[in-house]
């Protein structure tokens, strides 16, 4: 676990109170059975964003707390661990782009309402199956924008886009000229491909060539950071299962081979927690961000990957019913894996950035 | 090995694959080419639509459902030559046989061996006809791995058994005809108290709940008995010799089970997936070499397991048992199953995920949900873990450590 400072610690343990207590599994659960394509409840947005969730990384003077991603990877983590279902993300990315590429004026008229919850962005990057920002073919002409946008999270809530083109990043409202399909994903929250058409939209002007990858890191990092929730829960119940079940008039974790296996997955949770940690920390610092961004969702990859699927293994027949938990979470964590970049794309990006 | 046929016995092969194609010309529905037993067979037969009915009636009167069970219990009687004939040329005209489930890979060669004559008249027949659906009461919920802690009591009472308890995770309960069950007759003995007992699920005081799973369907029960009466001569074998029974039928389950992981089969090789959804160089390649080595990678795999699983049934028939690696393919195909399923989704991306609604092809979304599935391959049957410790016991002589 990271050195965190005292703020930090009163906000982590305030977003574990209030997702055990306020937003249980069972909250997503409701969420589920209603079929709205949004999939988030507004009321628990509406908390989230009171208690100041919503302007972690904003500056103070447009109403956020300035805290920084270290400390927005910390709630995110405690809401992953019981797969909350909110635009906060989506959000706080959108939030990101604004920073860095956004005029004063844009500043000013955006960041105070995404810090307030009282408006909902997303960002709009890749447009087919596969993350891949060089494939980017979205067109702007006369601020008009062209294109299709696939698999947009959290589109349906959304009332601002940060949308890339050939072009760099625009700010797109929703309203004429973007026209959502829904897409219903294995995990079942909001998914949308976007059409763009003659949208009216505004370019993020400051950032630099490098301001899409500035962001695309701290979308790494911090789907990271949800992933790291949810392989911290499934690690954590499936110990506890282990510790409990008796067959052949043992609990189950009297195995060794059992043991052995928990040891592994223990190891692996341990490196992917440094590996997210150390990918939110690099983003705050500036330094090195990209590579530690890659390293980091790589891992929560690859760990995530396997203790999704362990997790399902050692509950035997109870994980394979909808009923218990562990299911939920095999199926977001496998939305997530190629989201902003499956592990075969980072370790490509990784040699890249190595000269190698 | 390859072995040259005697000219005679070529000349018979050619009359019985002549007689395959006509049967096949004469009675496959054409609107059925491709398409395959869903769900193994366990499935109801509500959906069944009128050409599937037809098949599968023409392939049980034949009996080549269950081509090498004797023909006096309603099977096809081909030997072993005839059998592979047969699949092949069903392979060859996109057909499938339409008579699965656990009847025929576990049940019917169970009682082939153990049941009496009255029951092998009484319950093989159907099974060959695909009429009857059979349906495994062996896991409770304290009795899983460690099967043989059953509690579900079958208790004497002269003509019959007075049956009460629960079992759960029973596949295809809520459509199933009759259940085998073990069950305990004795509690003083652990292994020699059980008992392989058949239960009709019509019977008064059997109740099913289906449990839905992860990948959304419900096809498999919690199935309750209350002072349930099964009448004596439902007893396979004699008392007590359930665990004995059971176990062999353990044996069949795991044979069949280890190639039968679903994958999603559905949308060709794990090449042709990634030719369609990423890719490919101007010469037909791969264009991404990193997946062209992993899929090159599995496929190896894979190639070597089937070689493995004839090798089994091979050694098995010649040494007149069971192989010793046959303990080592179901952990070996159940796992190579969920991996192709896993780099499936991978090689679609998000496009792989699907769960329903529109922009998604029909063998996408069967993928997802093949995919999920899947993850019981190496639970159910004998776990992976159980699978290990088989071999390293029976098989290997290493000691138990507890
Ligand atoms: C889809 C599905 C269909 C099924 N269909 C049927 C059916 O039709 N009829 C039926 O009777 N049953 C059925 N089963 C039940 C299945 O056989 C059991 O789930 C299986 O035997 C495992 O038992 P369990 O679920 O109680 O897990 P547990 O025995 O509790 O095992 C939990 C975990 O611990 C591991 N473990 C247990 N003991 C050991 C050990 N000694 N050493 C190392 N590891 C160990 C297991 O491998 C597993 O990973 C089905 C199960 C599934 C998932």
């Amino acid at each position: 676990m990271a050195v965190l400072n005292e703020e930090q610690e009163m906000l982590r343990d305030m977003a574990r109170e209030w997702a055990t207590n306020e937003s249980p599994v069972t909250e997503f659960r409701k969420v589920r059975a209603s079929g709205e394509p949004e999939a988030f409840d507004h009321t628990a947005y509406g908390a989230m964003a009171e208690m100041g969730w919503a302007g972690i990384i904003i500056p103070e003077e447009h109403g956020g707390s300035d805290f920084g991603f270290l400390s927005a990877g910390l709630v995110v983590e405690e809401l992953g661990k019981t797969l909350t279902a909110s635009p906060l993300i989506a959000t706080t990315l959108a939030a990101s782009a604004i920073m860095l590429g956004g005029s004063e004026e844009q500043k000013a008229k955006w960041l105070p309402k995404l810090a307030s919850g009282e408006t909902i962005a997303t960002l709009a990057v890749d447009e087919g199956p596969h993350h891949d920002p060089a494939e980017i073919a979205t067109s702007v002409s006369d601020g008009k924008l062209a294109g299709t946008k696939g698999f947009v999270a959290e589109a349906h809530g959304a009332d601002l886009f940060v949308v890339a083109t050939t072009d760099g990043l625009y700010l797109v409202e929703k309203g004429d000229g973007v026209t959502l399909t829904t897409r219903r994903l294995t995990d079942q929250r909001s998914h949308a491909d976007i059409a763009l058409e003659g949208a009216a939209a505004e370019k993020l002007e400051n950032g630099g060539d490098t301001l899409l990858d500035d962001v695309l890191n701290r979308a790494r990092a911090l789907t990271a950071a949800e992933m790291l929730g949810m392989a911290q829960i499934v690690f954590d119940t499936t110990l506890d299962y282990l510790k409990q079940r008796v067959q052949f008039n043992q609990v189950l974790s009297s195995f060794q081979a059992l043991q052995h296996r928990m040891a592994d997955l223990f190891a692996g949770l341990a490196q992917m927690r440094s590996a997210v940690e150390a990918g939110l920390q690099a983003v705050d610092s500036g330094v090195g961000a990209e590579r530690a961004a890659i390293v980091a969702k790589a891992e929560a990859n690859r760990v995530l990957h396997t203790i999704s699927n362990e997790g399902i293994q050692l509950h035997g027949g109870i994980g394979m019913t909808d009923e218990y938990d562990i299911g939920l979470y095999l199926k977001r964590a496998r939305v997530l894996e190629p989201t902003w970049g499956a592990t075969g794309y980072l370790k490509n990006r990784f040699a890249t950035l190595g000269g190698y | 090995m390859a072995t040259q046929l005697e000219p005679e016995a070529r000349e018979n092969a050619d009359v019985f694959r002549e007689e395959v194609r006509q049967f096949l010309a004469e009675k496959f529905p054409e609107e059925l080419k491709g398409k395959g037993l869903s769900m193994g067979g366990i499935e109801g037969r509500e959906k069944e639509t009128p050409a599937q009915k037809a098949w599968r009636e023409a392939m049980g009167e034949r009996g080549w459902g269950t081509p090498t069970w004797p023909k006096e219990y309603g099977g096809g009687g081909l030997n072993r030559k005839q059998a592979a004939i047969l699949n092949e040329e069903l392979a060859r005209a996109g057909a499938y046989n339409p008579i699965g489930g656990m009847g025929v890979m576990m049940f019917g060669p169970t009682l082939l061996e153990y049941g009496s004559e009255a029951q092998k008249q009484e319950h093989i027949p159907p099974i060959c006809r695909g009429e009857i659906r059979w349906c495994q009461g062996y896991s409770e919920p304290n009795a899983g791995s460690d099967l043989a802690n059953l509690q579900t009591m079958a208790e004497d009472k002269g003509d019959h058994y007075l049956v009460n308890g629960q079992k759960t995770w029973t596949s295809g309960g809520q459509w199933a005809d009759k259940c085998f069950a073990i069950v305990r007759t004795d509690r003083s003995d652990k292994h020699k108290g059980i008992s392989f007992l058949l239960i009709d699920m019509d019977s008064p005081g059997v109740e099913v709940r289906p449990i839905t799973m992860i990948s959304g369907t419900s096809p498999f029960c919690e199935t309750f008995f209350t002072d349930v009466k099964v009448p004596k001569e439902n007893l396979v074998g004699e008392e007590g010799q359930g665990w004995t029974i059971g176990k062999r039928l353990l044996q069949h389950e795991r044979t069949n089970l280890s190639g039968a992981a679903p994958g999603g089969r559905g949308g060709g090789s794990l090449a042709d997936i990634a030719k369609k959804y990423g890719k490919v160089n101007a010469d037909g390649t791969l264009a991404d070499p990193v997946l062209r080595d992993r899929i090159a990678d599995f496929e190896i795999r894979w190639t070597s397991f089937l070689h493995t699983a004839r090798r089994a049934v091979e050694e098995s028939k010649a040494q007149g048992g069971v192989s010793e690696i046959s303990s080592a393919l179901k952990k070996l195909g159940t796992k190579l199953g969920q991996e192709r399923a896993e780099m499936t989704i991978e090689i679609m991306g998000l496009q792989g995920l699907g769960w329903e609604g529109e922009g998604f092809s029909p063998v996408e979304l069967a993928g997802v949900r093949a995919w999920l599935y899947g993850k019981a391959t190496t639970i159910y049957g004998g776990s992976t873990e159980i699978q290990n410790n088989v071999i390293a016991k029976r098989v290997l002589g290493m000691l138990d450590h507890q």
